[in-house]
């Protein structure tokens, strides 16, 4: 038993294993489900490591079987045929053993199910949307709501990057999801363009974010940690650059978390009204821009403002970047296409800096300063 | 061998037929579904107008001792430039009590906008429980420059509410749907306008 | 009929050919080629897996490579084999001279070249090929699509009509064209598994045109079938897909099914065990195929009743499956058997398909599903019912009838060393899998976090090795074909019973020109 405690194997594979390496190489490596720290993650883990000792029981019977006959019944052994077609008996046996054992896997399985589908009251709601490539949380009621973006620096992902790469190699993003333990938290699933889908492996927790509709599922997380996760539905170019990162405090440490929170909000808040009234020169916005760019818009129009040829247009010597200013800051405010509108994500400061950073990058020469006043005029 | 090719053709014909109607079916599963997430509340989406009359027949409120949180939730889907959300983000209602809240829409762009929005509750069975009198849902919304809307939505809870269920979200995606012309209805329409 | 001419000279006996047998060689063929051009995309997918990072392929270009790989291995190399091999052999061994509408058979085979090139041009346009993976969900595929996606469409529907009358052709031949003698529950089973097949295809791939046609209005004209904002629903497009894409699973595994129960019998020197049982059980999983498809969606967001009968629906197909398998055992069970090429590949196939159902069962367990689904446990389990499945089994099925089609052995210890190298490094390249997905790598990803990084190197060297020795295949049937290791009898393999071996090897170009003495006609049961 103890065997298969730690590694999820079926019979060939763990021969073959033991065959091709010393399997101590891999002891440490996850190869099987996590355990998992919520209610509903121990409860799958049992119900799949029940399922995986049925299904072994079961290869060792058909595998077991299969080699005797090839090793007892070869003809280079002077076996002669025997002619049997058939046998009711053995044949209804045969369906009918199955039968039972599915009836005894169903039994827990349709049990876990009904708990996961617990609709009990929640003690907080918090409202996920599915961005092409970045998740949203929206604290519900509580007036707290933040974009989390990959974290991962663009010159580990790009193409041919020979730079080391960071221990949490995407699975980082810059505002990781904060939750109180011990609470049942209720996620609320939508998405803003594409289907997407929020995985976190350690809670037991996946369900599809579908653009439209809303879907609900829940979780309840035993002890406090640092959890990830990624998106588990194809969404476009960069579905494997939108990973989950969760932070799971205990409810006081959640409550001073999400006060300050609050409160940097309105200071953020007030902080971008100051800089925007601030005088801003030319190289700070470069250099502000810079940053904004890379989280927000290097994933499509890529790090050297080229973008890719018929999907997501080039910035460098677009007529748009370095002639008409107006119909940039409107693109940016507005949208266009499978491009978002950043009107609600990022503040005049932001958008001022990046369009400015663009205008002024890769070969673009304008020399042109966008002000945040600039964008404040044009909403 | 006259007889033979004729008998083969038969039969390839009979099977053509069978393809066409499979074809034909694969378009029959769209109001199908519709129909099937109406009954068992599929996809969290709600079902359409109901008249006052029936919501009031089944009023008699003071006989309800459930409370049931109704939770008001909005998104923006893409580039809809709206700002738009629920007056109140949540109410307390008995079964059968009718209930009257607002969203808020305020056009952000230079340009008349037409807006659709699109409800979906959770958890998915209380959906169709969730009876509405009056949607702004139930047609598009158009917004002049700046303009600020507030749009009604008038429901009850059906008191067959399953017990088990004691909150409910109900979520509105509002979409810009300006470049559909005007008054050119979606050819598959919004799904609450044509039932009941 | 024609009974006194040969084929015609030159390429004009493949453009205007009606023959079953030679429509079957040209789609063996494409097969082969569109199994390599499938395998040129797997190649490209596993060498940007070997390491973290991104090496050689920008993301959307992987995106394109995985789209490509499903759809031409699918719809490309599987299908087109297993019509092949129908082809060639169903009119052989039913007693037939040709198939039954051979005009309609010469149009779809050609219709398939055009598809795919079609399909596979479509990288070059601008904005790329299609790269919403093979299940193309909508918004993805609609309105976030690229402007190729038409094309896309159009291939599918070309591919689909193909299929139909494909399908069409083979009932009207079964049902129709059956020497006098032969009853349906004489049939042997390669015959009843394609006759089902047949029926799946004309139920479920007009269901797949009539999706792709909702796609090409919704992003053409202006309709919201998939859509929120006007009234559709995404979710209705996955509905539609998986009621298609279901019933295809069974439409590629089922004749695979029945090229086995062709070789197991021939080299255990012993008769089918339980003829009757694994019809019906044929026919019990093409009937489940049909209200399982929501498994595919458990998280969607279905009610728990839904999600609840989805989930046993699916548990019952390891019914009838496990009467297959634990059949095919005692086929083999005190017989005589020997270990040639078709042989080891229908072992290998029995071994491993087993492996891959297993893990069936446990995606089929819902709360479980909710950690499985879309990582890449699921990619482990569907390439372990695809290759050794399905790919095994047309090969073991090509080795089993080579002398056969040509009159010539092939090289027996090339088609060993084929299947060993085969069976080992199919096993590094999708066992692995196994373990990536359970530790959380989500499918479709051309980047992922370190913690996978040694698994999916292993994964890989085994997909290169694996690639590599598909090159034997192809020498041995080349091989094979100009001579081979000699000529060979009507009935190379002691053990093989039935009417296609009654013919000449090769067999003349017109099958049964008259119809065979019924009492060559075997009781299989």
């Amino acid at each position: 038993m103890n065997l298969f405690q730690n590694r999820s194997l079926s019979l060939p594979g763990f021969f073959l294993l033991l065959l091709l390496s010393p399997v101590t190489a891999f002891a440490d490596m996850a190869m099987n489900m996590p355990v998992g720290v919520s209610t509903i993650s121990r409860e799958i883990y049992g119900l799949h490591m029940y399922i995986l000792y049925i299904v072994c029981a079961i290869g060792v019977v058909v595998y077991g079987g299969i080699l005797y006959t090839i090793i007892k019944y070869r003809k280079s052994n002077g076996q002669e045929p025997a002619h049997f077609t058939h046998s009711l008996k053995v044949e209804l046996l045969w369906t009918a053993i199955p039968t039972v054992i599915l009836i005894a896997i169903a039994i827990p399985a349709t049990d876990t199910l009904r708990k996961i589908y617990d609709s009990s009251e929640s003690d907080l709601d918090i409202m996920i949307t599915g961005y092409q490539w970045k998740w949203k949380y929206e604290y519900v009621g509580e007036g707290v709501s933040f974009f989390s973006n990959l974290k991962t620096p663009l010159e580990q992902t790009e193409m041919g990057s020979t730079i080391e790469k960071n221990e949490a190699y995407l699975r980082e993003v810059d505002n990781p999801l904060v939750i109180p333990s011990d609470k049942k938290v209720r996620f609320l699933i939508t998405a803003n363009d594409v289907i997407h889908a929020w995985w976190v492996p350690d809670f037991g927790v996946k369900k599809d974010a579908i653009p439209g509709f809303i879907n609900e599922t829940w979780v309840k997380v035993e002890k406090p940690g640092h959890y990830t996760g990624a998106c588990a539905e194809l969404c476009g170019r960069n579905h494997g650059y939108m990973p989950i990162e969760v932070i799971v405090k205990t409810p006081e440490d959640y409550q001073a978390w999400l006060d300050s929170k609050k409160q940097s909000n309105q200071k953020q808040a007030a902080a971008a009204q100051e800089a925007a009234k601030k005088e801003w020169t030319l190289e700070d916005l470069v250099a502000h821009g810079e940053e904004v760019y890379e989280t927000n818009c290097a994933a499509c129009h890529q790090g050297n403002g080229e973008g890719i040829p018929g999907v997501f247009p080039a910035l460098k010597g677009s007529k748009i970047v370095t002639q008409d200013k107006k119909a940039h800051i409107n693109i940016v405010l507005g949208g266009k296409n499978n491009m978002p509108s950043f009107k609600a994500m990022l503040n005049d400061v932001d958008i001022a800096a990046v369009i400015t950073f663009e205008r002024n990058s890769w070969g673009n020469n304008t020399g042109e300063m966008v002000s945040p006043a600039d964008i404040a005029a044009s909403k | 061998m006259e007889e033979k090719t004729s008998n083969n053709k038969k039969l390839a014909f009979k099977l053509t037929s069978v393809v066409v109607l499979m074809f034909g079916f694969a378009f029959a599963m769209v109001p199908l579904y519709d129909v099937f997430c109406e009954v068992t509340g599929l996809n969290g989406k709600t079902g359409g107008q109901v008249s006052v009359d029936e919501g009031s027949s089944s009023t008699k409120a003071d006989e309800e001792v459930r409370e049931i949180k109704v939770q008001f939730l909005a998104m923006n889907n893409e580039n809809a430039q709206v700002d738009f959300g629920p007056v109140q983000s949540s109410v307390v209602v008995k079964p059968g009590e009718v209930t009257e809240v607002y969203y808020k829409a305020v056009n952000l762009t230079n340009s008349i906008m037409t807006t659709q929005s699109v409800p979906s509750v959770s958890p998915l069975q209380a959906a169709e429980f969730l009876k509405k009198i009056e949607c702004f849902c139930f047609k598009n919304q158009t917004l002049a420059v700046g303009e600020e809307k507030l749009m009604p939505l008038r429901f009850y809870i059906d008191k067959e509410l399953p017990e088990e269920i004691t909150k409910i979200s109900l979520n509105y995606t509002i979409f810009d749907i300006t470049e559909v012309k005007e008054g050119d209805e979606p050819v598959h329409q919004e799904h609450s306008t044509h039932q009941s | 009929m024609g009974e006194h001419h040969g084929p015609a000279k030159g390429i004009t006996r493949w453009l205007y050919s009606t023959n079953h047998k030679d429509i079957g060689t040209l789609y063996l063929w494409l097969s082969l080629i569109m199994f390599f051009m499938g395998g040129v995309y797997a190649m490209c997918i596993r060498l940007e897996l070997l390491q973290p990072g991104i090496q050689y392929f920008d993301p959307s270009l992987y995106n394109q490579f995985i789209t490509l790989h499903g759809l031409i291995m699918v719809f490309g190399a599987v299908m087109p084999a297993f019509v092949g091999l129908a082809n060639w052999m169903i009119p052989m061994m039913i007693g037939a001279p040709d198939m039954a509408l051979p005009r309609m058979n010469n149009w779809s085979f050609w219709i398939l070249p055009f598809a795919f090139s079609m399909l596979s041009l479509t990288t070059l346009m601008p904005g790329g090929g299609p790269n919403f993976g093979w299940t193309f969900y909508a918004p993805l595929s609609t309105t976030f699509a690229p402007p190729s996606t038409t094309f896309f469409i159009f291939a599918v529907h070309m591919m689909g009509a193909s299929s139909i009358m494909g399908a069409i052709n083979i009932i009207v031949t079964i049902l129709n064209l059956r020497a006098p003698g032969m009853t349906l529950m004489k049939m042997p089973l390669f015959v009843w598994t394609w006759l089902i097949t047949a029926f799946l295809l004309i139920a479920a791939m007009p269901i797949l045109a009539g999706a792709v046609t909702m796609m090409l209005f919704d992003i053409h004209f202006g309709t919201s079938f998939f859509s929120a904002a006007g009234g559709g629903d995404p979710v209705l497009f996955q509905h539609v897909f998986w009621f298609f894409g279901h019933p295809e699973v069974y439409i590629i595994i089922l004749p695979a099914f029945g090229v086995v129960s062709q070789i197991f019998p021939t080299f255990s020197r012993k008769p089918l065990f339980g003829y009757v049982s694994m019809v019906y059980a044929t026919a019990a999983i093409a009937i489940l195929s049909f209200i399982v498809w929501a498994h595919h969606m458990f998280l969607v967001g279905m009610p728990f009743v839904g999600e609840a009968f989805f989930m046993y629906a699916t548990m019952l197909i390891a019914i009838p499956t496990g009467v297959k398998v634990f059949n095919w055992m005692t086929t083999m069970f005190k017989g005589a058997i020997t270990f040639e090429t078709p042989m080891l590949f229908a072992i290998g196939f029995l071994v491993l398909f087993t492996c891959g159902g297993f893990t069936g069962l446990m995606l089929a367990i819902g709360p479980a599903d909710f950690q499985y689904h879309d990582s890449y446990f699921v990619v482990a389990h569907f390439h372990y019912v695809l290759v050794p499945g399905a790919i095994f089994s047309a090969m073991g099925a090509t080795y089993y009838w080579l002398p056969k089609w040509t009159g010539n052995m092939y090289n027996e210890t090339l088609g060993k060393v084929h299947f060993w190298l085969s069976f080992v490094s199919i096993n590094v390249l999708f066992f692995p899998q196994h373990f990536l997905g359970l530790a959380g790598m989500p499918r479709r990803i051309p980047d992922y976090a370190l913690a996978f990084a040694d698994f999916n190197f292993l994964s890989s060297i085994g997909g290169f090795v694996y690639g590599a020795s598909q090159l034997i295949f192809v020498y041995v049937v080349i091989q094979c074909i100009r001579g081979g290791t000699g000529k060979v009898s009507e009935k190379p393999w002691d053990g093989a019973v039935g009417l296609e071996w009654t013919l000449s090897s090769p067999p003349p170009y017109h099958s049964f020109s008259t119809p065979p003495d019924p009492k060559l006609i075997p009781d299989l049961h």
